[in-house]
């Protein structure tokens, strides 16, 4: 955990090291119609990279604790995480009913073990229950494909 | 003066069509409650687009009773699988799991549903009455008065919140500082966007929202390898009744317990100190304080009537000054300003039919809520046996339904899925999520509120301690901030014993 803390330290005080730069660029300091634009964002940004600095003092002196995530748990999280990523690749050409059926039922299949026919069922049937509660009940489009266009939405 | 107020009210929250949206918002709330990785807030932030067409006041009432139904709905995951589905309904699982292994989960559920009510109704009573008065009081702020208030809002998160203090801090500037990236609608300059147009509109709250608490906690949860093993439940109406024979007993309880929720509710983040707080005092006050965590009635009681009572009160600042309690309340303040209503005092003066038919859908919606989940108990309980590998995909692609519609963005879903990541490495690293949602959502207007404060002085903070007001709250804020600093020196000075070591959860 403490190598973790002192990473996340750090990149917050390079990430409050951009905002200080554009803050200067914008002006910090006062203009005929009050505060310029860059003066809330300095002192934000100020005060954070301070307190990040105390963090790290904070964390340098204690002594390593469990590590921040094992390789074993870290497994499961990565499960989740990847297939959702390529979920929403496939949503910029399939839209978001057809790939949410792929990822439904790929999830489904590899992750749960479900027999093929659960997964061939729930991930046509969930998609078409989203369809017609958002697309026709509450009326808010999603990104559609290829086949919506072919039938006709 | 209230009372015809609140009758007009009444008359709005009655209308067919307001009750419907309230029955839908409770149904949607519960699951919403159940499911894992899905709260309040985020059922709210999820179906927030949906409300875009509805008036302003039924969609208000479709998000607060998604907010009483996720309270309810968590109560049902600590009782029966000791999962608290919010933070807030860890202490009701060190009774309440216990009394359903025992074979008492009516019972507990019963108690502690009507628990949630009774609080919640206390503090439904007590904003009846104070809104108003709060409300005028608060219209003769400024905005040096308004900046105060916020610093004292984010002052209570670093100083009573819990936690380590600079890292509270840290997620609130983080907060403001996501909030300003984007067009600067003061001065008309981009800022913080270094050129990617993708910047250009900023950071919305609600996609934040939905990544930090949605996909952050499944990411956490699958870490942690959660199964649903629950106890069963047969809801009776003999149990009910025997329930509601026992409860009055433990009147004591609930007074006190629903004062602990409101007084620690309306201050923000407050629902989860109150709830365990009135479970510390609950024990200690108790004839059977021995029984207390083996399956004790009482003790389901004192944190859910706190709990709902602090998390009711969360509504009361939100209101009268435009500043939110709690991050469902955040989320629900950022749909006033969306839905084109402007937050804050006047609201009681200029939408007098909103308020007041928000303040009685309280009413109606948590009779409504605890009718509905003490009949509808297995159904509810019966979503978290649906196996996680589709629970998880499903959760995520809700999840990213909700974001794409804010703006119709795919570049939106990217936010979420990069939020999420976020939200679970600030979790394990013990960074508040609640501050930096509020903060985010405040940013604009507390920006604005020191701009014109600044405006007014002439540059000179002085403002904010020379009027009596601003000064006091200024003054507490500033208290609450230095409070994690002064704490060991005046423990080390009364001689008592050292802060236990630093990182225990490390």
């Amino acid at each position: 955990m403490r190598a973790a803390d002192i990473v996340t330290a750090s990149i917050l005080i390079m990430l409050g090291g951009l905002v200080l730069a554009d803050a200067l660029r914008l002006g910090i300091g006062w203009s005929s119609d009050g505060p310029r634009s860059g003066f809330f964002p300095f002192w934000l940004a100020l005060i954070m990279v301070l307190t990040c600095g105390l963090i790290i003092i904070q964390e340098a002196r204690k002594a390593e604790g469990r590590p921040f995530v094992t390789r074993q748990k870290l497994g499961p999280v990565l499960t989740v995480f990847w297939p959702a990523a390529a979920a929403i690749i496939l949503m910029h050409w399939l839209g978001l009913y057809v790939s949410s059926a792929l990822y439904l039922g790929f999830y489904m299949r590899w992750v749960g073990r479900h027999s093929w026919s659960a997964v061939a069922v729930l991930s046509l049937v969930i998609p078409l229950t989203i369809f017609f509660i958002f697309e026709k009940w509450f009326l808010v489009p999603m990104p559609k494909g290829p086949l919506e266009a072919w039938l006709g939405y | 003066m209230g009372l015809e107020n609140l009758l007009l009210g009444f008359q709005i929250a009655f209308t067919p069509f307001n009750l419907f949206v309230g029955v839908v918002g409770i149904m949607l709330g519960t699951i919403i409650g159940v499911l894992p990785g899905l709260g309040g807030a985020n059922g709210v932030a999820i179906l927030l687009p949906v409300t875009f067409a509805m008036p302003p006041t039924s969609a208000i009432i479709l998000l607060t009773s998604i907010y009483w139904g996720a309270l309810f709905g968590g109560a049902i995951t600590s009782v029966l699988f000791n999962i608290p589905g919010e933070p807030w309904s860890v202490a009701t699982t060190f009774d309440g799991y216990p009394l359903a292994r025992q074979g008492e989960g009516g019972q507990a559920l019963t108690a502690a549903f009507t628990s949630s009510f009774v609080g919640a109704l206390f503090s439904i009573v007590l904003i009846t009455f104070f809104a108003p008065l709060l409300a005028e009081i608060a219209l003769k702020f400024g905005p040096a008065e308004f900046f105060a208030i916020q610093l004292l809002t984010f002052s209570s998160f670093v100083g009573l919140g819990g936690g380590n203090p600079l890292k509270s801090l840290v997620a609130i500037l983080i907060g403001f500082i996501l909030a300003c990236v984007g067009l600067d609608i003061v001065t008309g300059q981009l800022r913080l966007t270094f050129g990617f147009t993708g910047l250009m509109k900023g950071f919305d709250f609600i996609i934040a929202v939905i990544g930090l608490f949605g996909i952050g906690e499944i990411l956490l949860s699958v870490e942690e390898g959660l199964t649903f093993r629950g106890a069963k439940t047969g809801m009776k109406l003999g149990v009910v009744l025997d329930t509601w024979k026992i409860l009055p007993r433990f009147w004591r309880t609930f007074v006190r317990s629903a004062f602990i929720g409101f007084w620690m509710g309306f201050k923000p983040g407050g629902a989860t100190p109150a709830s365990f707080m009135s479970y510390a005092f609950a024990k200690r006050f108790s004839k059977n304080s021995d029984r207390f965590g083996k399956g004790e009635i009482e003790g389901v009681v004192a944190p859910e009537t706190a709990a709902h009572s602090a998390g009711v009160a969360a509504m009361l600042p939100m209101l009268t000054l435009g500043i939110p309690g709690s991050p469902t309340a955040a989320v629900m303040l950022g749909g006033l300003i969306i839905w084109g209503l402007q937050p804050g005092p006047l609201l009681f003066k200029e939408k007098p039919d909103f308020v007041w038919g928000l303040i009685a859908s309280m009413y109606t919606g948590n009779v409504i809520g605890v009718l509905m989940v003490l009949a509808f108990v297995p159904f509810f309980a019966a979503i978290l046996r649906i196996p996680f590998a589709i629970l998880t995909p499903l959760i995520i692609v809700i999840c990213a339904i909700g974001s794409y519609a804010v703006h119709n963005s795919i570049l939106d879903i990217w936010y979420m899925l990069f939020f999420g990541v976020i939200g679970y490495v600030f979790k394990k690293l013990d960074y508040p999520i609640a501050p930096l949602v509020l903060a985010l959502v405040l940013g604009d207007l507390a920006e604005t509120a020191l701009r014109q404060s600044l405006i007014i002085s002439q540059g000179s903070l002085a403002i904010f301690f020379t009027r009596p007001i601003a000064g006091a709250i200024s003054a507490l804020a500033i208290f609450f901030f230095i409070l994690p600093v002064i704490t060991p020196w005046w423990k080390r000075l009364t001689g008592s014993a050292p802060p236990a070591a630093q990182g225990i959860h490390d």
